[in-house]
């Protein structure tokens, strides 16, 4: 029987960018998996533990642990999400020893989606298709807390017609940040704009990420700025034929 | 966040040369050390980082241990040790030995433990005159300024500034050229190390075993200050300990790799005690201040209590995205970029820049380039828990309390958040699937939002009814 | 003043108790590779001369005198009262002031001749550096006050680097007051990350491998 995956799909794809959801769902269909979607999620608690709001973190990352508490993988396209899940329960539920087992037996069941692939899969190539010069932004908890790094690389390296030019800043931050974003908005918009001056002398046309919460951010500065370069999430990368 | 803070990060974020100025001074650093560490000429870097940060970890939690076993050796030495609870205790110990000595002028070598008390201002405010040595803490000096850098402290001054300022303040023909106004201050400061009564340095290690002040720079001031005057005074927090001489061996590697991509600076001293009966030359008198001026504070937390590792590499201010936009005197106090950072609010209270541990994205950058392993993205946001926590106590930040309560309320209730979702779907202004430039109620984190980029039109339908339509 | 102070707080923040004994600390780590003589000798000199250093290679006591000579070239130079430096001969060359042992003295020739002459106690092949214990045969300000520098060291002084420097002297300051690495000239980029070298110490230095 095939294996039953839960979606996590993050709320701001759940809200802002639900193509990707869809794209995960198929690709995911594609490789033979069961998806299913507990429809009593929402957000994982990021935004309000990064911003120091632990009580009200804890409170949602309960209300995570019992919609997923049946889960035999969970699969997020997001690697802030997945990290906030994999690494930052542990420390919010430190004095909850029930929720702390629980959040533990989540660790490692959770994934973000390029490395499902990549790990439980075992598939590098998924059949896709896209006739574009694409560079990828390697999102900063993806690479430096999941150490998600040349996985997506080796997918977008197995779709036919598409050609990867890294940047020569892929690893420097796009200057989202979550609340940072609005409470430092200078600060997080001069990182942009940084950011895609290292894009555009790649001279691709598409930015692909692992996080909508970047692309929302890179996406949002190209479009102030004029630029026709497009954003496209690894999944929608991987679902195009 | 204040006034001043946010102040200051508008005015470096809109001056085109600073911002110029601190992207090529950082990028250099960056790439010096991204190829010191290259794996044919250093295949052990991360075994090194490992072993340092056990060391480290080692040597802070038997931090006691270690600081008696140090003045034991120093007092072996012939040198003493004196512990200060705070800056005034500094100056008062330099002051009275100074009057003691009938010493009328200090040379010192760079130092941010000194910067950290203001000790120069408190020395001249009794007119006792104490000269910064290194080029860049010279030219800091005579601008009054703080440094703009753990490392390269003048990084924001050009020549022209430069120039101008010897001018003003020294009274020589204006030069900008680079090589003659350095041989300008050579020759200024010069004199001043041979007449100077007493030597200031800092130190970069504290070897227990060995009664030792260790310090590395690539001028050859800190030598000067701690070899020419007849009394060498070395100010140094607790928190720079290491166990034995040997400990060197990796510390060294990774410090001079950290900060400027060198194998090893061009001098490292390791100096314990005064002259000894034979030698020709060197102070013969040697005092070592140990500082706590709230390191102990630090020390209490058993997280963050890891802050104190810090070798004062600068390497995470170099690859920090945030510094590199806004600079190093946005920052409330001399220590800046991540490492300042976290140290600040645990100094001073988070209360004294309560945005400081919210001005990062939490990228990760610093703690991916510590060579201690400091995880500082781990302490911001325990800094910034603590903060909600004072602001709640203090009855402040009201509003953003209670939007984030609402928040959490709506996403444990799966039905209002789809609802809401829907509201503000049916807000948001029709573009034709076009991104947002203007909203029709720019407000709070919308206003701050469209300030800088345009927002992702609502959705047609969400993921969860897509999903249910399946 | 607040010695008992602080180590109280110290103690109370560690939840720890006065003479409480610690752990064994990591063991050392020190990593010596085998490295023969003559690639240590290479790297060595590479290295120098990658920062700008100048190095010879002498063959014969004579040669290194020779060598001396031509870099002194009739100028005023002071050198220290290391064996090396009266065996080769170097403290007999004109111009050249030796045998100082008062402080005074010294500091007063340093800061007014134009080359400090040294031997160096040991050398580290992996990173081209100088290692000098102040002794009654080294003074601390001739490798550091004139603005050439140059250092006679003995082929058999050549380490591997400061992991065998530190294997073979544990404790150094059982030895001296003051142990100096010197890596290449004096130098700063502090104003607009340019180079510039001999700020405060030497802008020019020679080695010689004897």
């Amino acid at each position: 029987m095939a294996a039953r995956v839960s979606l996590f799909v993050t709320c701001i794809v759940d809200q802002l960018f639900p193509t990707v959801g869809v794209a995960a769902v198929d690709v995911l269909e594609r490789l033979g998996f069961r998806v299913d979607f507990p429809e009593q999620q929402t957000c994982c608690g990021q935004p309000a533990f990064n911003t120091g709001y632990r009580e009200e973190a804890r409170q949602v990352a309960r209300h995570f642990l019992n919609v997923f508490a049946h889960a035999d993988y969970i699969v997020v396209p997001s690697g802030s999400c997945t990290s906030m899940i994999a690494h930052h329960f542990a420390d919010i539920f430190e004095k909850e020893p029930e929720n702390l087992r629980r959040a533990r037996e989540l660790e490692s069941k959770v994934y973000e989606f390029s490395r499902f692939l990549i790990e439980i899969a075992h598939v590098e190539d998924v059949g896709a298709r896209l006739e574009e010069v694409v560079t990828y932004h390697d999102s900063c908890h993806a690479l430096r807390e999941l150490n998600v790094k040349d996985g997506p690389r080796r997918l977008l390296g197995h779709v036919r017609g598409l050609e990867l030019r890294e940047m020569d800043a892929a690893e420097e931050c796009c200057g989202f940040g979550g609340t940072f974003s609005v409470k430092f908005a200078e600060v997080s918009g001069g990182m942009a704009r940084t950011k895609i001056d290292s894009i555009v002398r790649t001279g691709a046309s598409t930015v692909v990420s692992l996080d909508s919460s970047c692309l929302m951010q890179l996406q949002g500065a190209l479009s102030r700025a004029g630029l026709p370069i497009r954003t496209m999430h690894l999944a929608e990368v991987l679902a195009s034929r | 966040m204040s006034a001043a803070f946010d102040e200051k990060i508008h005015e470096t974020l809109a001056d085109p040369k600073l911002q110029l100025a601190i992207y090529k001074a950082t990028g250099r650093l960056v790439e010096e050390r991204r190829k010191a560490i290259e794996p044919d000429l250093c295949p052990d870097y991360q075994e090194l980082r490992t072993h340092a940060n056990a060391v480290k970890r080692h040597t802070i939690e038997h931090l006691d241990y270690y600081l008696e076993e140090f003045a034991r050796q120093v007092e072996a030495h012939g040198g003493k040790v004196i512990f200060c609870k705070d800056a005034e205790e500094v100056a008062d110990f330099v002051l009275s030995l100074a009057k003691e000595r009938r010493a009328e002028l200090i040379v010192k070598s760079k130092s941010m433990t000194t910067e950290e008390i203001d000790l120069n201002e408190r020395l001249e405010h009794h007119h006792l005159e104490s000269v910064e040595t290194d080029l860049g803490e010279y030219i800091i000096q005579l601008a009054h300024e703080r440094p703009y850098h753990i490392v390269a402290p003048a990084l924001h001054k050009t020549r022209e500034q430069v120039a101008d300022l010897l001018t003003d303040r020294l009274g020589v023909p204006r030069e900008t050229v680079i090589e003659k106004q350095t041989m300008i201050a050579r020759a200024v400061l010069r004199e001043k190390f041979l007449a100077a009564d007493i030597g200031i340095s800092g130190a970069n290690f504290l070897v227990a075993d060995s009664g030792a002040v260790v310090i590395v720079e690539n001028e050859g001031n800190a030598r000067l200050t701690t070899s020419a005057p007849k009394i060498h005074i070395a100010v140094a927090g607790i928190e720079k300990l290491i166990p034995r001489a040997q400990d060197l061996a990796v510390f060294l590697k990774l410090l001079g790799r950290s900060a400027t991509g060198q194998r090893l600076t061009v001098y490292t001293s390791f100096l314990s005690g005064p002259r000894r009966e034979d030698e020709i030359d060197g102070p013969d008198e040697f005092y070592v201040v140990l500082l706590d001026n709230g390191r102990t504070k630090v020390l209490a937390d058993r997280d963050k209590r890891q802050s104190l590792y810090c070798i004062r590499c600068g390497a995470c201010l170099n690859h920090c995205p945030v510094y590199r936009k806004i600079g190093g005197h946005s920052f409330p106090w001399v220590y800046s970029g991540p490492i300042g950072a976290i140290l600040t609010p645990q100094f001073l209270g988070v209360r004294h820049e309560p945005g400081l541990p919210f001005a990062s994205s939490l990228c990760g950058a610093c703690a991916e380039v510590c060579p201690v392993k400091i995880d500082i993205p781990r302490i911001l946001l325990e800094l910034r828990a603590e903060v909600k926590k004072a602001e709640a106590r203090d009855g402040e930040g009201g509003l953003e309390r209670l939007a984030f309560r609402i928040w959490a309320w709506v996403m444990r209730h799966p039905r209002i958040y789809e609802m809401a979702g829907m509201v503000a779907a049916s807000l948001a202004p029709s573009t034709g699937g076009g991104w947002v430039r203007n909203a029709p109620f720019e407000v709070g984190p919308l206003r701050a939002w469209l300030s800088q980029r345009d927002l992702p039109p609502a959705a047609p339908k969400s993921f969860r009814q897509m999903w249910r339509e399946r | 003043m607040s010695r008992e102070t602080v180590l109280h707080k110290v103690r109370m923040a560690l939840g720890r108790s006065a003479g409480q004994s610690v752990d064994e600390p990591l063991p050392v780590r020190l990593l010596v590779p085998e490295v023969d003589i003559e690639a240590r000798i290479q790297s060595f000199c590479e290295r120098i001369e990658a920062l700008a250093g100048k190095t010879y290679r002498a063959a014969s006591a004579v040669d290194a005198r020779d060598y001396v000579s031509s870099v002194v070239a009739g100028r005023s130079a002071v050198a220290s009262n290391a064996p090396i430096l009266r065996e080769c001969g170097v403290t007999s060359l004109p111009g050249v002031q030796s045998g100082f042992t008062d402080r005074d003295e010294l500091r007063a020739v340093c800061s007014t001749v134009a080359c400090g002459i040294s031997g160096a106690d040991y050398a580290l092949a992996d990173t081209g550096t100088l290692v000098m214990l102040s002794s009654r045969h080294e003074a601390r300000l001739i490798s550091l006050l004139p603005p050439v520098y140059i250092a006679l060291v003995a082929r058999e002084r050549l380490l591997t680097g400061l992991d065998e420097l530190l294997s073979i002297l544990p404790h150094p300051a059982e030895q001296t007051s003051s142990m100096v690495l010197i890596t290449g000239p004096s130098r700063t980029a502090d104003i607009e990350q340019i180079l510039v070298r001999g700020v405060h110490g030497p802008g020019e230095i020679h080695v010689v491998v004897v």
